[in-house]
Parts: C-alpha cells; sequence; structure tokens
C-alpha cells in the first residue's frame, strides 16, 4: 500500500540517495524512467537533427550570410549560389495548389458537415482519407503520363487562348512546369483540407446554425455566414497544416516541374523547388560549398515548415479554447 | 491479446531468421558497389550482368546516377568505384582522400536528339547553331541558322523547347566542352563543367531523364548519348565538325575522333577528344572512364576490381559495339592493361 | 415573394449544389487514379515482375522482385526502430510526468513531424551514410523509422489516454503498481488503437522516395545483410518513371499498382481494426 502511493505520486527529488534507490528497486520508477528516456529520445533525435543541418550548411551561410535568400544565381561552375529561385518555385507551387484545393476542399467539407445523411458523409471521408493515404512517387507517376500531355496538348493552349493576356499563361506549353507541379499537389492536399475542416465545421455547436435559421437564414446562408466564420480559425489551420505538407513535397513535383532554376512570371515556364533540387542534386554536389548550399536550403526548408506548423497548432489550440468557452 | 503479441514476435523472429541466411549466403558473394555516368550505362550493366553471370559469387552493383554523383561519392568513400565521362579535375584529385585512377572504357558520341513535328530527316547542325540553341539566341525551328544547312527541310515556326540535365553530368561536360570550344559566347557565359547554369530550357535527370523528355515533348531538342537515342528511335543530327563536314555519329567517326589521341594518351588517360582534327571524326565524342581509388583496402574488392578491369579490356570490348559504343583503340587498351597494377 | 427572396433562394440552391459537386470531384478523383493504375498496372504486372530482377539496360523483360523485398526489410527494421521508441515515449506521456516536459517532448514530436522527408534524407546521409563509408539497408531504416516515430507517438498517446480512469483507480484498487497497471490493464485495452497507428505509420513510410535516395541507394542484386544498399518499390517507380524506355513504363506501372495496393490496404486494415466493435475502450 505505501509503495502504491508512492508509485503515484512518481520519483520526487528527495534528498535522500538510499530511499531513491530503494524506490529505484520498484518497478514504477523504472517504468517511468524507461518511458521518459525514450520520450526524450525524441528530443535528442530533434535536436541532432538541427545541429546536423546547421553545422553542415556552415560554408555557405558564412559565405553568403542572409543575401542567399535573396541570390537569384545557382551557378555550380563559378561556386555562386541563391536560393530564391526555389523558394520562388516551392511557393508558386504551393500558392497555385492552395488556390485550387481550398475552395474545393471547403466546399467538399461544407457538404460533408452540413448537407450529406451520416452513412454518406462518414463513407466519403473514409475514401478521402484513403487518397490522402497515396505516396508521393504514384502521384508523380500519374502526373508525368495523364496530367502533363493534358496540359500540353490542351490545358495550357485554352488558357493561353483564354486568359492569355495575363503574363500568367504565356508563353510556350511544355506539359511541365509550375502550373503541373501546383495542380499535383493541389490533388495531394486536398484530402487534408476536407478531412480537418469537415471536423472543425462538426464541432460547431447546433443552437449557432439553428440560430440563424430561426432568424430566416437559408441554409446556405447559415453555413456560410455563421458556421464557416465560427469555425475560421479551425479552417485556417487547415489550410496551414495543407500548405506546410505541400511546402516539403518531393517526389511528385520534381518529376513534373522541368527542374530548371529559374524566376518566370509565366506559370507554363519549368521551374524549380527546394525539396526537388536536394533530391536531385545531393549525391552529386562536388564541392563542399555546393553541398553546404544545398544542405542550407534544406534548413530553410524546415524553418519554413516549422513556422507553419507552429501557426496551425496556435490556431487549432485557439479554435479549442474558443469553442470550449461558449459551451 | 497475448496470442497477438505472441504471434506479432514469431512473425518478426521469423522474417529476421529469413534475412539472416540470406547474409550466411551472402558470405558466399562479395558485392562491389559503384556509381556514376548514365553516359556508359548501356554497356556497364551489360558488361556486369555478364560478369556476374562468368563469375556467381560476384556482384558488382551499378548505380547510374551522374558522373557528378559518381565523382562525390567516390571522393565521400561511399562506393568502391566511380564512372564518369568528364575526367575529374585537379581540384576534385586533391578533394579524395586517396589516389583515383582512370581507366577509359569505351568510346561514345553525345547527339543533338530532337523532336520536331512533321520532321523525320536527319538534321545538319553547325556549332554555331547548337550554340545558339543552348544559349537562347536561337528561338525558332525555322531560324535560318538551322534551315541554312538543310535544304529540303522545312521546319515548322514553333519555339524550341531545350532539353539539358538536371543532374551533375559528364554527358554535359562533353557537350560544354565541345560547345566551349566552338563558341566565344558560350565559354564565357556558360563554362563547361558537369553541372552548369543553363541560359534555357527543362532539366531531365540522367541520360535517360532527357531521352524521356524529348520522346514526350514536342519541338524539343537535347543531348543524349547516341545509344539512348538509338534505343528509343528518337532521330539525331549530324554535327560540323573541324573540317568542314557533317558527320553522323556512329562507330567509325568516333573511332576517328579517338585516332588522333591514341598513341599520345597521357599517362593519367585523362582527355578531350571534343573537336578533333580530323575529316572523317565526330566532333563531340569522349571517351568514358571508371574511377578506381589507388589503394583499396579489402582485399577481396581489390582482386575483383582488377580482375574486372582486366576482362573488361579484352573480352569486355566485344560487347560495345553491338551497343553502338566504340572499342578502346589498342594502343590505348596495351596503356591501361598496364597501369591495372597501379591498385595496390 | 420578393425577388430578393428568390435570389437567395437560387443562391442557396446553387451553392448548396456547388458543394456537392466538390464533393464529388474529390472523390472520383480518388477514384480515377485507382482506376488508371489499376488499368495501366493491371496488364503490366506477371508472375515475371514478381520473381525476377532487373535486366541490363535497353532490355526488356526481368522484374522488381528484388525491390519487393528490399522495401519489406527497410519496413521491418524500420518498424523495430521506430514503433518502440513512439510506443514507449506515448507511454510516457499519457500515464507519467508533470506539465513543461510533457508539453515539450509533444512540441518537439510535432516538429519532426512536420519535417520535410528530404531533410531526414540529408540527415541519416550525414550520420550514418558517411560514417559508415557506404549506403545501406540500415541507412534507409532509421531513416524510415524516425518518419514513424512521431504517428506511433502522438496516436499511442491518445488511444492511451482514451482508457477511461475508473479501469486504472480499479486495478490500483486492488493493490497492483503502477507499471503493472499499465501493462496489465491500460494498454490491452488499448491496443487495437495502438494497433491501427502503427500501421497507418508504416503505410506512410512504405510510400516513402526521397529518404531512399540517399541511404538504402539501390541494388541491381539480391542485397544481403543489412549493410548493403538495396533496391526498394519507391525508389524503383521513380528510376522507371522517368526513362524514356517503354518496358521500363510498363514495369512502373505494375510496382505502383503493387505498392498501392499494399498501402490501401494496410489502411483498410487498420481502419476497419478500429471500427470493430469493442475496440474503443468503454467505461
Amino acid at each position: 500500500m505505501a509503495s502504491a502511493s508512492r508509485a503515484i505520486r512518481g520519483p520526487g527529488l528527495s534528498g535522500d540517495p538510499r530511499a531513491f534507490l530503494r524506490r529505484l528497486q520498484s518497478g514504477d520508477e523504472i517504468a517511468h524512467l524507461t518511458t521518459l528516456l525514450f520520450g526524450a529520445s525524441v528530443l535528442f533525435i530533434t535536436g541532432l537533427l538541427v545541429y546536423e543541418l546547421w553545422v553542415n550548411s556552415a560554408l555557405a551561410r558564412h559565405k553568403f550570410g542572409w543575401a542567399f535568400l535573396w541570390t537569384r544565381v545557382w551557378d555550380p561552375i563559378f561556386e555562386n549560389f541563391g536560393a530564391l529561385p526555389f523558394l520562388y518555385g516551392t511557393l508558386i507551387t504551393s500558392a497555385v495548389a492552395l488556390i485550387i484545393a481550398v475552395p474545393l476542399g471547403l466546399g467538399a467539407a461544407i457538404f460533408l458537415a452540413e448537407l450529406a445523411p451520416p452513412w454518406l458523409s462518414d463513407s466519403l471521408t473514409f475514401v478521402i482519407d484513403l487518397l490522402a493515404a497515396v505516396p508521393s512517387v504514384i502521384y508523380g507517376l500519374l502526373a508525368i503520363f495523364t496530367i502533363v500531355p493534358l496540359l500540353r496538348e490542351y490545358g495550357e493552349p485554352f488558357l493561353r487562348r483564354t486568359l492569355g493576356f495575363l503574363p500568367l499563361f504565356q508563353g510556350p506549353a511544355f506539359g511541365v512546369g509550375f502550373l503541373a507541379a501546383g495542380l499535383v499537389l493541389s490533388i495531394m492536399i486536398v484530402p487534408f483540407i476536407i478531412s480537418v475542416s469537415r471536423e472543425v465545421l462538426l464541432a460547431v455547436p447546433t443552437d449557432q446554425r439553428e440560430a440563424a435559421l430561426a432568424l430566416g437564414a437559408t441554409r446556405w446562408e447559415a453555413t456560410w455566414k455563421v458556421v464557416v466564420p465560427f469555425a475560421r480559425a479551425g479552417i485556417l489551420a487547415s489550410i496551414f497544416l495543407a500548405l506546410a505538407r505541400a511546402l516539403g513535397e518531393t517526389m511528385a513535383v520534381t518529376m513534373v516541374i522541368g527542374n530548371n532554376p529559374q524566376i518566370s512570371a509565366s506559370l507554363f515556364a519549368p521551374g524549380y523547388s527546394i525539396a526537388a533540387v536536394i533530391a536531385n542534386e545531393f549525391t552529386e554536389a562536388t564541392g563542399d560549398l555546393y553541398l553546404h548550399a544545398l544542405i542550407e536550403l534544406g534548413l530553410v526548408l524546415f524553418l519554413l515548415t516549422f513556422v507553419l506548423n507552429g501557426l496551425a497548432r496556435l490556431l487549432i489550440l485557439l479554435t479549442a479554447e474558443r469553442g470550449a468557452a461558449l459551451e | 491479446m497475448q496470442r497477438m503479441t505472441t504471434l506479432a514476435c514469431l512473425v518478426v523472429a521469423v522474417c529476421l531468421a529469413l534475412t539472416s541466411p540470406m547474409g550466411a549466403l551472402g558470405d558466399e558473394t562479395i558485392l562491389v558497389n559503384g556509381a556514376g555516368a548514365t553516359f556508359p550505362y548501356p554497356i556497364y550493366s551489360k558488361w556486369f550482368d555478364e560478369y556476374h553471370k562468368a563469375h556467381s559469387r560476384v556482384q558488382i552493383n551499378y548505380q547510374s546516377v551522374g558522373s557528378g554523383a559518381g565523382i562525390r561519392q567516390l571522393i565521400s568513400g561511399t562506393v568502391d568505384f566511380g564512372a564518369t565521362d568528364g575526367p575529374m579535375s585537379d581540384e576534385q584529385l586533391a578533394q579524395a582522400k586517396t589516389k583515383v585512377l582512370h581507366f577509359p572504357t569505351v568510346l561514345g558520341a553525345a547527339v543533338p536528339t530532337y523532336n520536331i513535328p512533321g520532321v523525320s530527316a536527319q538534321l545538319n547542325f553547325t556549332p554555331e547553331a547548337l550554340a545558339g540553341i543552348f544559349l537562347g539566341t536561337i528561338t525558332k525551328w525555322n531560324d535560318p541558322a538551322i534551315t541554312g544547312t538543310n535544304p529540303g527541310v522545312k521546319p515548322p515556326a514553333n519555339e524550341i523547347v531545350v532539353v539539358h540535365r538536371s543532374d551533375g553530368s559528364g554527358t554535359t561536360y562533353i557537350w560544354t566542352d565541345y560547345l566551349s570550344k566552338v563558341s566565344d559566347a558560350w565559354k564565357n557565359k556558360v563554362g563547361k563543367g558537369t553541372s552548369v547554369n543553363w541560359p534555357v530550357g527543362l532539366g531531365g535527370k540522367g541520360n535517360e531523364g532527357v531521352a524521356g523528355l524529348v520522346k514526350q515533348t514536342p519541338n524539343s531538342i537535347g543531348y543524349v548519348e547516341l545509344i539512348y537515342a538509338i534505343q528509343n528511335n528518337l532521330p539525331y543530327g549530324r554535327v560540323r565538325n573541324s573540317s568542314g563536314a557533317f558527320v553522323k555519329a556512329d562507330l567509325a567517326s568516333v573511332s576517328a575522333a579517338a585516332a588522333s589521341v591514341a598513341k599520345s594518351m597521357p599517362d593519367d588517360f585523362r582527355v578531350s577528344i571534343t573537336n578533333p582534327p580530323g575529316k572523317a571524326a565526330y566532333p563531340i565524342s569522349s571517351f568514358t572512364w571508371l574511377l578506381v581509388p589507388a589503394n583499396v583496402q579489402d582485399a577481396s574488392k581489390k582482386a575483383i576490381l582488377k580482375e574486372f578491369l582486366h576482362w573488361m579490356l579484352t573480352e569486355g570490348q566485344k560487347y560495345a559495339e553491338p551497343l553502338a559504343y566504340g572499342r578502346l583503340p589498342h594502343e590505348v587498351v596495351d596503356k591501361e592493361l598496364k597501369a591495372i597494377a597501379q591498385i595496390q | 415573394m420578393s425577388l430578393r427572396r428568390i435570389w437567395r433562394k437560387v443562391v442557396n440552391g446553387a451553392m448548396l449544389s456547388l458543394t456537392g459537386v466538390c464533393a464529388l470531384i474529390a472523390v472520383s478523383v480518388l477514384f480515377l487514379i485507382l482506376g488508371y493504375l489499376v488499368w495501366h498496372g493491371g496488364r503490366s504486372v506477371n508472375w515475371s515482375f514478381f520473381t525476377e530482377l532487373q535486366k541490363p539496360v535497353g532490355e526488356t523483360g526481368g522484374g522488381m522482385a528484388n525491390a519487393i523485398v528490399g522495401s519489406a526489410k527497410l519496413l521491418l527494421l524500420a518498424s523495430l526502430i521506430g514503433v518502440p521508441i513512439g510506443f514507449l515515449g506515448g507511454v510516457y506521456l499519457a500515464e507519467f510526468g508533470g506539465r513543461t516536459f510533457p508539453f515539450i517532448v509533444r512540441y518537439t514530436t510535432d516538429l519532426l513531424n512536420g519535417v520535410p522527408s528530404i531533410v531526414i534524407g540529408i540527415f541519416v546521409y550525414s550520420l550514418i551514410v558517411l560514417r559508415t563509408r557506404h549506403f545501406s539497408t540500415l541507412a534507409g531504416s532509421v531513416a524510415l523509422g524516425l518518419m514513424m516515430i512521431p504517428i506511433t507517438l502522438r496516436s499511442s498517446e491518445e488511444f492511451l489516454r482514451l482508457v477511461p480512469r475508473s479501469l486504472r483507480e480499479g486495478a490500483m484498487a486492488l493493490g497492483a503498481s503502477k507499471w503493472k497497471t499499465i501493462l496489465t490493464v491500460v494498454i490491452p485495452a488499448a491496443y487495437r488503437g495502438i494497433l491501427t497507428a502503427v500501421l497507418l505509420a508504416l503505410a506512410r513510410v512504405a510510400g516513402e522516395t526521397a529518404p531512399l535516395l540517399f541511404t538504402a541507394f539501390s541494388n541491381r542484386f539480391w542485397s544481403s545483410g543489412w549493410n548493403q544498399p538495396t533496391a526498394s518499390l519507391p525508389v524503383m517507380i521513380f528510376t522507371y518513371a522517368i526513362a524514356p524506355y517503354e518496358d521500363w513504363h510498363r514495369q512502373a506501372w505494375a510496382a505502383g499498382l503493387v505498392l498501392l495496393a499494399l498501402v490501401l490496404a494496410t489502411n483498410l486494415v487498420a481502419r476497419l481494426v478500429l471500427m470493430r466493435p469493442g475496440s474503443l475502450p468503454r467505461s
């Protein structure tokens, strides 16, 4: 009995080493320490990862400094490296992906949360969760043989004919390029937006909806003007999470982006993303500065996703508190 | 629950047991790892396959990841040998912890391959045309620089899609080495190397990636090793050589390009044969090399490497020509057979 | 009815139908993917795909037997690395610990979860491949195992927390010490959820390509033991898809079908395990 109550308190720091050793003999302390060590190993691993990234990008960081982030050139021969083309490619493809995926995902989430009967909603969500499980390389495989030719033959010429006055849709149609990569990314992130937004929408208290309907709103107006704004923090969080996923996506992007480190206003042009250039050039970076520049790109990507994930988590926290406060 | 745990443990134990005897059997087979150029990948994969058939205990695992990666991984020591079509520079050799030996294996050619709707003829390219296309100054297929040397062919007025390598490539080295020799504009703006700052174009990974992109993209032009164009039924052009003749890449023209250096091959075998003298020579030819460390720690791997090199120089050469690679000149073969002794 | 009311009704109908269309598009994309893959892959899968090794470049035929076994080995070792750390870490978060340290652990786990897989590949390359001076199945497994940790950890914590307090308190009232309670009461009550989490983590890393590019590399032959580079399905799909050879494309489709079938099957099993009655602990 006495040992049980001590176990519930857990191993504290009392000044008596013999008592500590005695407590150590009981299984609880061992269990506590063991699991704590395993939990702490995650800290160790992540710390080691950041350390390795930091140390192995030292040459590039010292040579280029902050200017690395806005230098346009990527020249292995003259050893001049800059992150701007890759930042541009990463951000543009993610932006295209969001522009397509957010309306689509939000619309589908609204349907599943508000309109569909529970059996339909659950089964469709099940199917969409399966979509989230498809590996990236398979999206790439499909994209090379379906999206790229379709864009080259029909999609991009069509856009050029109709919206060609915008610099976004000018230039020759290669098939591969920012648009293709953005499209593949949008398909990949839609399931995340749908599943998180649907859950957040379902969590909105029913009295909010009923109040709106009681005041004479149509179902759409109740949804769009009351429920969605109520859930807006959670929806925003889902967008951030989807964005973080899109930024780090490697294989599907590398197979369809065209692999050209240039900044171009046109979406038809080939480009490059941070993850894609690392995948293509890492094993062959002859020269330490080259390798360090690539690792510095990895560090930049890591920081980007870190910030976005942090923002998303903050938003989710805010939503949870807000929802709880209103109960 | 306990049944499930026992079952899980049993499954794991069985799996581990199954994979370990492969390790026990593996004590009999020796795996040698190499990586590098995609340029000679078809002949290398054939060689390593044939060698394995003849010596079943030896497995030489070659990964076609590009010359740049081959050089880098050899310098880092993560592979046992490398392969490149762009010889290592003095700086790269200094970076390696041990001395690295170059062994030429075959002769190959980088050809301009294209996919132009409505044009199946073999086009003639001048050096100026090639430099202009890859610099981005010549943008349409019906440019006079192209039509001027191809009477009777009417290319469409479409934009040229340039395809180059996205990875560090010896084929890029050969191509840019040639362009640097024939075009001052290229030399000053871009230079030569395994990875350059391309003015225009799409990037493909490996010779395979470039051939794949050219095959699928209309109005495109790229540079690949000859066999990739042949195996994929892609048309490729003739290039004007230093004597003014438009020459098609084939066994004869590639061997003619090597003939000029066969007798004067330097001791370390690093030599460039682009834009050589000779009326019949194809101007964008090159040797391709295996990179072997001069000091190999593992005795069995050392023996395998030396035996393979010997086999490659004697038996292996006969597989080259069916795959459109040129055999090494016999002076070079003799010199190399002597150089194998340098591997300690 | 006034014009405004008619307009609002029209907008209502239109927008609600539009949301239905969105859901339809999202779902049909999955079926299109599956259908296309099944059609192309189904035509290409044959017995030699599962039993033979790759042929030299340019020759047709051959298969990916070594890649299938290679992927299996990678996943086996990855689970042995990732699952214990994740599971025991989850036990710690759910059962022990105060406020700050568990918060830090949770936050860092989410951080690790968000790290792009290519960055994990860089990390393991500099940590293991450079130091051991060769590519290896071990390095590839470590990379995949690291990616499994966050998923396993958070899910284990969640499912352990779901176990009602009354079960724990009942055990303790009977005199069991804490660790005995956890081992014999709490974990068995949550094991279905934890199993689901492990399966989902496995399915997620089974398709990862980027980290393997610099760790397990690839192998033309059978890879024996854990210290040699190994072929794997995702890397083979990538290599063959970007190449120009038609036969390689055919094999890439077959590999894609096999990989997707395995991943989806694992996901289905995991979710069905969770949905069975009695899987979630009741008070």
